[in-house]
């Protein structure tokens, strides 16, 4: 298992030079005079010759990388280009909100999508497991743009049971966060039940077929072991790829999200940075969030090692 | 055997086995019934799209204020936004954004993934290693994340907006063309067509693109849905289409706003957006079927 | 020891008239139809037959395991110790299952869950159906282990199936299925699988373990010769009938239905000199049932009446048959 694990975060180390490389260049991408251009129409020399020594592009491209990853790896990466504050101050202030909207919304997808999955796979045919399939066939493709303000305009305007936008810290009053975490927790919640719940139900329909499910039957087993015990454990395996996939979707579609729900996360930040051509804060972000998906990859494929016991034995 | 040979030869077994692929695949792709229902819609939506001007029952950008919110009814089927619009005529003129922009962003995708893809899965080695690499790299950063950063940079229009969600989505299609370009590498002609001197060209020409094309026809489908998606993601934050134009992200994000007083506003361009991206996913699943195995085999 | 071939005197299982019946292509089949026989106590038993003759799905229905959306059992009566099966309903039938009967399936490579040890999964069935703490369990599963033969039991009971091989995974499989010292065992061709030298050493534990824990072991098989070597009885099955019955001694030296003879003249070793001797001819499908005798189309000795009466399974001195000719015909037999 620690051989499995150290081997996995070997291959970590070339992704994720290359992810401070993409973010890094992004700024290439500038047409022109990235300091003229950054600037605007309006800009004075003065303004101009400021922007150019905050990037720092007096200097050589591999001297500015080098010194930029240098400071990124120490955590930190410049300063947003008007405000002037630090981008990691902002991407730390931020960060709790997003965290807590992914963290709540992939648990609720696992806690429908594993169960109706399960329910579905085992009792594969019935007119419960069609209109499941069903469902989850539509759910998938749901947009959350479309999901968020039917939610919004069901739950928090006509029934006005959660609260429509904003949101509370967990410091201030957790019971306060947790609420207005909700809505935007399913809505983002709403395409990755369904996929789950897709390969967990075509996961269970596959195992349930394996010869050591009937021996497990015919030992006599309980239905619970059987199914959440043997079942489970063997049809997991495709669903935490599922899951991880999901991970990095989910950091994408919370920046809709949080937009949506007005909730001040990195994502309603990083809009608000676009509009401002706030160069270093994206930067910070694609690094950042690039490093934790590559890391969470890393981290699901290890995880195989605990539901195949096959891969632990091969590493 | 000289090249010309070989390329005569070739491209006369090369036009038989795609007609034989041909009549195959239509056998197949006939029995998909849902994947023929989604084709039938995208084409109805494409040519209502086209021919906008004609179809649209009203002027999509015609205000008038004694029908804000109207409910839909004889005289807008699907009713009128806050401005008196009607929401039918916005949204076939939307169609035109949406699917165009798609389009654009496919192409995007298409210059930069296939070519890398062919040229990676051909020469294999420090090359595809190297552009693997990168595609993995691309591909660990959230697809929207990626692409407003990219649209940060380059200024929020629709074309940037376009060019973004092709880079993001070109990873995407490297890998598939790569992986075509391996098994076809595999192939034993491959090898004979080198030791007779042909250059990896027209390899890549006379037999590579031929045996990708399959694959890559079902990712495109898979590809123009997301872009209709991303599209309307983009759109609808305000950074992709700006007003007065409209697609069905501007639409979908202008009746957000006005959410508590005609729901209906949301409902429509919502689901056109899914309509739109369940066909492109069930037709590209319906061309995975009806292609995907004879791929492998050949 | 019992007279009649199909009876016992203590019976640990009975079925009387079972049938089986599948949903397919042509509608619900039956695949299992008016089997009726006893397993006496400690006895060992042989279900013999070719591929596809309802061998396997006889056992399954002892089980209850028949696949409840595309199976069911029509008619017939189970009776385990007495007890009816078929009334039970699934929890009941769930704590016979692995106490009162157990089961050995062919396929040992993939019959043991590869995500938990051996361990983990022989404590589970014990604490399922006897009062055991965990390191009570643990320790009988290290007896069980050592019993079936496998050295080093205290570090093979942590080893997961993928690092055992098959020879051994049956062995596990087998200490599984004894470890609550069930009245029956059904072994469905549990040999099949593995190596020639391998299925000697596990037929010879069976009889082993069976005659120190006293069990009835009803053992389905295609092969006479493992048949000829462990059982006391043998059971023949035709296209889901059973077209025989006899104590082993009888069935070799003097069988009366031609199919038997056919299985028993095809029998390799036994005539190490002639080519091998396959029955010609398939088994007929079961929407296609000719309308006589099921085995007529193939066998060499059918006369004309063979072909327009099903014939029925008559008692011929202590045991059975299922044809028009067992009186007057004298097939050939092996050994004696
Ligand atoms: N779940 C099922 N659905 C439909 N038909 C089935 C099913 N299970 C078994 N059958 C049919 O029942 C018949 C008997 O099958 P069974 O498995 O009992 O044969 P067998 O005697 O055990 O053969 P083998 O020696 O190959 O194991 C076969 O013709 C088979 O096709
Ligand atoms: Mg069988």
């Amino acid at each position: 298992m620690l051989r499995l694990a150290a081997r996995r975060l070997l291959k970590v180390i070339p992704l994720l030079l290359l992810v401070s490389f993409i973010s890094f260049g992004l700024l290439n991408l500038v047409p022109g005079d990235p300091a003229v251009q950054i600037a605007g129409e309006f800009a004075t020399e003065e303004q101009i010759e400021d922007i150019r020594a905050g990037l720092g592009l007096d200097r050589p491209w591999p001297v500015r990388y080098a010194s930029w990853l240098g400071d990124a790896v120490r955590g930190d990466f410049g300063v947003s280009l008007f405000s002037k504050v630090s981008v990691a101050t902002q991407i730390w202030d931020r960060l709790p909100a997003t965290l807590s909207l992914i963290g709540l919304s992939l648990a609720i997808s696992a806690l429908i999508g594993v169960p109706a999955g399960t329910f579905a796979g085992w009792r594969e045919g019935t007119v419960l497991d069609r209109f499941l399939t069903m469902g989850t066939t539509v759910g998938v493709a749901v947009p959350v743009f479309v999901a968020a303000p039917v939610l919004i305009l069901i739950f928090g305007i006509k029934l006005d049971w959660l609260p429509a936008t904003g949101y509370v810290p967990i410091t201030a009053n957790p019971i306060d966060w947790a609420r207005s975490l909700m809505l935007p927790a399913i809505a983002l919640a709403l395409t990755g039940a369904a996929e789950i719940a897709r390969q967990t139900r075509a996961g269970v329909i596959d195992v349930k077929k394996q010869d050591f499910v009937r021996t497990a039957h015919a030992n006599g087993l309980a239905t619970w072991q059987v199914l959440g015990k043997h079942t489970l454990k063997n049809a997991m395996i495709p669903v935490i790829t599922v899951i991880g996939l999901q991970i990095g979707r989910l950091f994408g579609l919370s920046v809709l999200i949080e937009q949506i729900f007005n909730i001040p996360g990195l994502g309603s930040r990083l809009i608000a940075a676009v509009f401002e051509n706030d160069v270093p804060f994206i930067q910070g972000t694609v690094l950042i969030l690039g490093t934790v998906i590559v890391l969470v990859n890393a981290a699901v494929d290890i995880s195989y090692g605990y539901f195949n016991p096959r891969v632990r034995a091969a590493a | 055997m000289t090249i010309a040979d070989h390329d005569m030869s070739s491209t006369a077994v090369e036009s038989a086995t795609t007609e034989s692929r041909r009549a195959r695949f239509l056998r197949r792709f006939r029995r998909q019934g849902w994947a023929i229902g989604a084709l039938v819609f995208l084409v109805i939506v494409a040519i209502s799209a086209i021919f906008a001007p004609w179809v649209a029952p009203h002027d999509p950008l015609s205000q008038s204020l004694t029908d804000s919110f109207a409910g839909p009814g004889s005289e807008y089927w699907l009713g009128a936004d806050r401005l008196g619009r009607d929401t039918l005529s916005r949204l076939i003129f939307g169609a035109r954004y949406s699917l165009l922009a798609a389009a654009q962003a496919v192409l995007v995708a298409t210059v930069l993934g296939v070519p890398i893809g062919v040229i990676a899965g051909l020469a294999r080695g420090k090359i595809d290693a190297v552009a693997s690499l990168v595609a993995d790299a691309v591909l660990s950063i959230p697809a929207i994340v990626l692409a407003l950063a990219i649209i940060g940079v380059l200024r929020p229009n629709l074309t940037n907006a376009m060019i973004a969600i092709g880079i993001v989505y070109a990873p995407r299609l490297f890998r598939v063309v790569r992986s075509a370009a391996i098994s076809v590498r595999e192939e034993t002609y491959i090898d004979a067509a080198r030791a007779s001197g042909v250059g990896m060209l027209t390899i890549a020409r006379t037999h590579v693109i031929p045996n990708v094309l399959s694959p890559l026809l079902v990712q495109i489908s898979l590809a123009l849905g997301f872009a209709v998606l991303a599209e309307a993601g983009i759109s609808f934050l305000g950074l992709g289409v700006q007003p007065p134009d409209a697609s069905w992200g501007v639409i979908l994000g202008q009746g957000t706003v006005k959410l508590e007083e005609q729901p209906l506003l949301i409902l429509f361009p919502g689901a056109a957006i899914l309509l739109t991206v369940l066909a492109f996913n069930v037709l590209g699943d319906g061309l995975n079927d009806s292609l995907g195995r004879e791929i492998r085999r050949e | 020891m019992s007279s009649h071939a199909s009876s016992a005197v203590d019976p640990v299982l009975q079925i009387e008239d079972l049938a089986v019946e599948f949903i397919t292509e042509h509608g619900w089949l039956t695949v299992v139809d008016g089997v009726s026989f006893e397993v006496g106590r400690g006895e060992t038993v042989g279900l013999i037959g070719e591929s596809g003759c309802g061998k396997s799905v006889t056992a399954m229905a002892v089980l209850g395991l028949i696949e409840q959306r595309s199976g069911r059992v029509s008619r017939g009566c189970i009776r385990l110790d007495g007890r009816d099966l078929l009334a039970l309903d699934s929890r009941e039938m769930r704590e016979i299952r692995g106490r009162k009967v157990a089961m050995v399936f062919q396929e040992p490579m993939t019959s043991i869950d590869p995500a938990f040890t051996v361990g983990n999964q022989m404590v589970e069935v014990l604490r399922r159906h006897l009062p055991m703490s965990r390191s009570q369990a643990r320790q009988r599963s290290v007896e069980l282990l050592d019993r079936v033969g496998i050295t080093d039991p205290h570090r093979r009971i942590d080893s997961f199936p993928h690092e055992l091989s098959g020879g051994m995974r049956q062995r596990v499989l087998i200490a599984m299925a004894l470890s609550c010292e069930p009245d029956l065992l059904i072994a469905d061709e549990p040999t099949t699988a593995l190596d020639v030298t391998v299925q000697a050493q596990v037929l010879d534990l069976l009889a082993g373990l069976q005659a120190e824990m006293g069990m009835a072991v009803l053992l389905v098989t295609h092969d006479l010769g493992v048949v000829s070597e462990t059982c006391e009885r043998v059971i023949v099955m035709y296209a889901g009938e059973i077209v025989e019955t006899a104590s082993t001694d009888e069935l070799f030296a003097r069988p009366l239905h031609p199919y038997t003879a056919a299985m028993l003249a095809s029998l390799p070793g036994l005539h190490p000199d002639e080519p091998l001797d396959p029955i010609p001819g398939i088994v007929p499908p079961r929407h296609a049932l000719p309308p006589g005798c099921w085995f007529e189309p193939r066998c060499e000795h059918a006369i004309e009446l063979c072909g327009s009466g099903h014939p029925t399974l008559v008692a011929v001195g202590g045991r059975s048959a299922r044809c028009l000719r067992a009186d007057d015909l004298r097939l050939p037999g092996v050994g004696s």
